[in-house]
């Protein structure tokens, strides 16, 4: 009995010195994908595959629902007990940076270079994160109502002007045959506004915040050019074109597919789906409201948390999961843009002549990214208020100047989001 | 005459039933459509809200978005983290609070009064305001574990129990029901030479029971319905409760029939609970009404 | 007797520590905190030192003021007038963005009120917050008095001696074992302006008379339709507490009433009332503290909107603490939030006092 224990006590001694001989650092990685099972896929399949590929660092994953994922953070934080890799959306990259969870990816940025713009999260001069994939979002419309409108089909070269876009809207409505002529998704309120509705705004030649020198919006979100945007997006909502604020979710989802909406500004996300359910969808690229057609930039990407131990293997992960054959795979299976053109033509809705391949041209020319600044916390959410104000009949000018009170007392309350 | 009286009396009874009734409707037919809804496909059950069919088991039926939910995300285990988490609270709270409120009503001590003002102020404290100085403290919190000493609360079943046990609005239950409770049962049960400890046990406890009930069934819905504490003191999957585990179903696109399965599932034991202490409930004023 | 109580004394810290230690570290401590939170520029996570600044998250959250506004006149001297002959006024950021009044520059407009040629307008630094406040009293007031009243309506019909009564208690109670996230879920589906089963339900009972209503859309019907929802979730709780009370109240006296051959309504108003007292300030205490507290309906169903209607005071100390990271801000609120309701809660017991 007394042999046996000393038998294995020598036994794990040993093991133990072997597996101390032979280390592997441990890795966390938070994901924001809990609930979806498509992605929680892909993402434990390239952790595995990265485990296997190599003996130095083993990556553990947890997975976070979307929709709490920063507050998530912002605690993990506060109480220092962030992972070493974790990934963001876009635009809220220079926040986190700026608050001091992230650290500069040790990754020199020509491994990117072939990366579409969105896809990579750059503040202070310096590469942050890294996307998989970037986002875009088109006008959703169907071959069969633009023929019977008789409207043009606008190209990204050429596409529609204000005028045009109006008079397709005032057409669709006019038919009687829609409830609505356009279905922007106002039920999704959150970051889709300022992602989906800032472009237009920027297209009028306004925006959120003077993008020079980030320390005030005086001019910017309450100059002529906002007011016209003001007006504009107002009328849409007064004149019965779009459903507002108070849009059912469930008529969001359903509603273009139905036949409900003549158009629907959405994501490309939502594009395999309707594809599947609407024979002759076709995307169509955003108006030009005057300085050139905009769409948002920048979604999900990775990056590593300051306090990491071991961010030469968080790194090297980076680099595992940003090969071709990943950015193809999330791509194939969610339908967004993958980053790079070569694996681009590895997918089957991307590739040359494919049905979304309209998305990669939009995402490289029309992209505009979020304002790059530690303020857009506060910013988005303004933006998000002032724009549902608009939508339910406030007063324009009154809104945008209260909006524009509202970031720049933010601005002068974190001394200009400098570093002290 | 008699039979008027009798058609009467039953015209009058069926009026009653009547009124109950449609009274019972308002309160379940939105729960009927949470129900019926999760046997249906997702277009269908949005489809059906246009119409009684909402409330119907018509249509497409089937069990697929309780596997569904299962498959998206650990349902059983977020459901025992709750009612873990939730029983845990809810016992130790009857204790220590029915403790407090007997000493702050039958027991004379100095700081008594003020003690007393200053715990119920206590309970005008809205949680979600104090959230955030919380984290940070329980965030350096110590903890004798087996494992030792060890720093830090977050990640745990205790930091989502601890902090709740203890709360102005029990106390103060405690403390007005105490006040309605003849005192010269106490004076009678000290004179015979009882402790305190005796008295609170055999003679304040067993005349507590709707008391009790109600505290409970107050503490286990603010504990089995938690959604922004643990959202941020619990980052690792096997902590999380079930108002956490309802995000994993908003996706870009939410999926209604399991959101509809998924919350008719974190229901079902929460009526359980309140089905079974009902009785308890019940027995408790039948006793305390023949004593008083 | 001495003994006694010193040993009453030692008993009575005894019993009451665990709770006191308990509520002095997780509610009293935090609370603190964030009163000196409230002092600061704090905000929920900066790399920037955070710095003291006395009263100003207050002074920026109550500053308000009123100003007028002369109406346009053309260069005859005479009042220029809309299409509806209203007279027009110069907008409001002629004031408040003028380099001559800097007193007023960041504020806007609350609301504002026309006699003649003067427009009186009332703006306030942060407008949000008094519509948030104006809104909680609101909700406060009209939830207190009617779901108390239907609550008690409820527990005495059901606290009649009736075959399958208690399968009604259980129904009646259901909603409040649901949780408030849900329920707003649910009622969003009624609620919904396009679809909703409660425009469905009104049009088919008024055989389509009923014009279909936006009820969260419509910022007169929003706050209403989010009122109607909370009471119809609590009142089965209220019900419980007021029916407990009910049945402490000794048959004998009943009885003696019955002998006596009062009326319903004498038995009720001097023998049921006065029995009931004691769960009379147990369930309006309740209601009102959780009233204020009001959150989760609006998070889910509204966020604040449509254009303010709905703003209450706990959903903007999340927004600002969280949303906007501005964790002074909303620890000001909460601060206010709790000075309000201590003072409420102090007359309420005042006038419930026993005499």
């Amino acid at each position: 009995m007394k042999l046996l224990n000393v038998t294995a006590g020598a036994v794990i001694a040993a093991t133990g010195f072997c597996s101390a001989a032979f280390a592997t650092t441990d890795l966390t990685m938070w994901y924001h994908g809990a609930g979806n099972k498509v992605e929680s896929k892909i993402v434990n399949q390239i952790i595995d595959d990265f485990n296997k590929s190599q003996s130095d660092y083993k990556v553990a994953l947890q997975s976070f629902p979307q929709n709490s994922y920063n507050d998530s953070v912002t605690a993990a934080a506060l109480a220092g007990n962030l992972p070493d890799i974790l990934d963001m959306d876009g635009p809220i990259m220079p926040n986190w940076t700026w608050s001091g969870y992230l650290q500069p990816l040790p990754i020199p940025e020509d491994h990117f270079k072939d990366f579409l713009p969105g896809t990579k999260g750059v503040y202070d001069g310096k590469l942050y994160s890294i996307g998989l994939w970037d986002a875009a979002v088109a006008l959703y419309a169907r071959k069969s109502t633009m023929k019977e409108l008789g409207l043009r089909t606008p190209t990204l070269d050429k596409p529609w002007t204000k005028d045009e876009f109006m008079s397709a809207l005032e057409a669709a409505k006019k038919s009687g045959k829609f409830d609505y002529a356009i279905d922007l998704g106002m039920s999704d309120k959150g970051e889709w506004y300022p992602y989906a509705f800032l472009p237009f705004l920027q297209s009028f030649g306004g925006g959120l915040v003077n993008r020079e020198t980030y320390d005030t919006a005086e001019g910017v979100l309450n100059g002529d050019a906002a007011i016209a945007w003001g007006n504009w997006w107002q009328s849409l909502f007064a004149d019965k074109l779009a459903p507002g604020t108070s849009q059912d979710p469930a008529a969001h989802e359903t509603g273009f597919i139905d036949g409900k909406y003549a158009f629907s500004w959405n994501g490309n996300w939502n594009a395999v789906k309707t594809m599947d359910k609407v024979d002759d969808v076709e995307f169509l690229p955003a108006p030009d409201f005057g300085n050139g057609s905009k769409i948002g930039g920048a979604s999900w990407q990775f990056g590593i948390s300051a306090s990491s131990t071991a961010p030469e293997g968080a790194a090297e992960f980076i680099k595992f999961a940003t090969q071709d054959k990943y950015l193809a795979e999330f791509s194939d299976a969610l339908g967004l843009i993958p980053a790079t053109k070569s694996a681009a033509q590895m997918t089957k809705n991307y590739k040359t002549g494919g049905p979304l391949a309209v998305f990669y041209g939009l995402s490289e020319a029309q992209a505009e990214k979020r304002p790059v600044t530690p303020g857009y916390v506060v910013d988005s959410k303004v933006f998000q208020k002032a724009a549902a104000d608009i939508a339910d009949g406030a007063d324009v000018i009154d809104t945008l100047d209260s909006a524009t009170d509202q970031i720049n007392a933010d601005i002068k309350r974190n001394d200009g989001y400098k570093k002290n | 005459m008699s039979v008027i009286g009798s058609d009467n009396r039953n015209l009058r009874l069926g009026v009653r039933y009547l009124v109950l009734i449609l009274i019972a409707l308002i309160f379940v037919l939105p729960l009927l459509f949470m129900v019926m809804s999760s046997f249906k496909p997702s277009d269908e059950l949005l489809r059906d809200t246009s119409s009684l069919r909402a409330f119907l088991p018509v249509g497409q039926l089937s069990l697929d978005n309780y596997t569904g939910a299962f498959e998206r995300a650990p349902v059983g285990l977020f459901v025992f983290n709750s009612i873990f988490v939730t029983g845990t609270t809810v016992l130790l709270s009857l204790v220590i609070c029915s403790l407090a409120g007997f000493s702050f009503v039958f027991l004379q001590w100095r700081g008594r009064d003020v003690m007393l003002s200053i715990i119920l102020a206590t309970f005008i404290v809205p949680f979600e305001t104090i959230a955030i100085p919380l984290l940070l403290e329980v965030s350096k919190l110590p903890w004798l574990g087996l494992d030792g000493l060890s720093w830090g609360w977050l990640d745990s079943y205790r930091v989502q129990i601890i902090p709740w046990i203890a709360d102005g609005l029990t106390i103060f239950l405690f403390v007005q029901y105490f006040k309605g409770l003849p005192g010269e049962l106490i004076e009678a049960a000290r004179v015979e030479g009882a402790s305190w400890f005796q008295i609170y046990r055999r003679v304040v406890i067993p005349l507590s029971g709707p008391v009790i009930a109600t505290a409970a069934i107050l503490k286990f819905l603010i504990m089995y319905n938690q959604y922004l504490w643990p959202l941020i003191v619990v980052q690792q999957e096997q902590y999380r409760p079930v108002m956490v585990g309802l995000q994993y179903f908003f996706q870009l696109n939410p999926a209604w029939g399991e959101i509809m399965a998924y919350l008719t599932l974190i229901t079902v034991p929460v009526l359980a609970f309140y089905l079974v202490l009902q009785k308890a409930f019940i027995a408790s004023i039948a006793s305390t009404g023949v004593k008083g | 007797m001495r003994s006694s109580l010193t040993s009453a004394n030692r008993a009575g810290w005894a019993f009451a520590l665990p709770g006191i230690v308990l509520i002095l570290a997780f509610i009293i401590t935090p609370f603190f905190l964030g009163v000196g939170f409230s002092l600061t520029n704090q905000r929920l996570i900066s790399p920037n030192a955070t710095r003291f600044v006395g009263l100003e998250n207050y002074r920026e959250m109550l500053n308000i003021a009123v100003v007028d506004l002369q109406a346009k006149t053309d260069s005859a001297g005479k009042t220029v007038t809309d299409a509806d002959g209203q007279a027009e006024f110069p907008r409001l950021r002629s004031i408040t963005r003028n380099p001559d009044t800097p007193q007023y520059h960041g504020m806007q407009e609350w609301f504002r009120w026309v006699s003649g040629d003067t427009a009186h307008v009332v703006i306030a630094s942060d407008v949000v917050f008094w519509k948030a406040l104006l809104n909680t009293c609101i909700f406060v007031l009209m939830v207190a008095p009617i779901q108390a009243a239907i609550a008690l309506g409820l527990a005495l019909l059901i606290n009649q001696k009736l075959r399958g009564i208690t399968i009604f208690r259980t129904i009646y109670f259901m909603p409040v074992v649901v949780s408030i996230v849900v329920v707003s879920l649910l009622w969003r589906f009624i609620y919904s302006g396009q679809n909703g089963l409660l425009n469905n339900m009104l049009s088919f009972l008024s055989f389509a008379h009923f014009q279909p209503v936006d009820w969260l859309g419509n910022p007169h019907t929003a706050l209403g339709a989010i009122i109607t929802m909370s009471i119809w979730q609590a009142v089965g709780f209220h019900m419980v507490i007021w029916l407990s009370g009910l049945q402490t109240i000794p048959p004998t006296l009943y009885e003696a009433a019955a002998i006596e051959g009062s009326s319903k309504w004498q038995t009720f108003r001097y023998v049921t009332w006065p029995g009931l007292r004691h769960t009379a300030v147990l369930v309006l205490i309740v209601i009102t503290m959780q009233a204020f507290a009001i959150f989760a309906q609006i998070d889910v169903m509204t966020k604040g909107g449509p254009l303010d209607s709905t703003q209450t005071l706990v959903f903007q100390a999340v927004q600002r603490g969280y949303g906007m990271q501005n964790i002074a801000g909303g620890s000001a609120i909460s601060v206010i939030l709790f000075l309000i309701v201590l003072v409420i809660s102090m007359i309420q017991r005042w006038l419930t006092r026993e005499r």
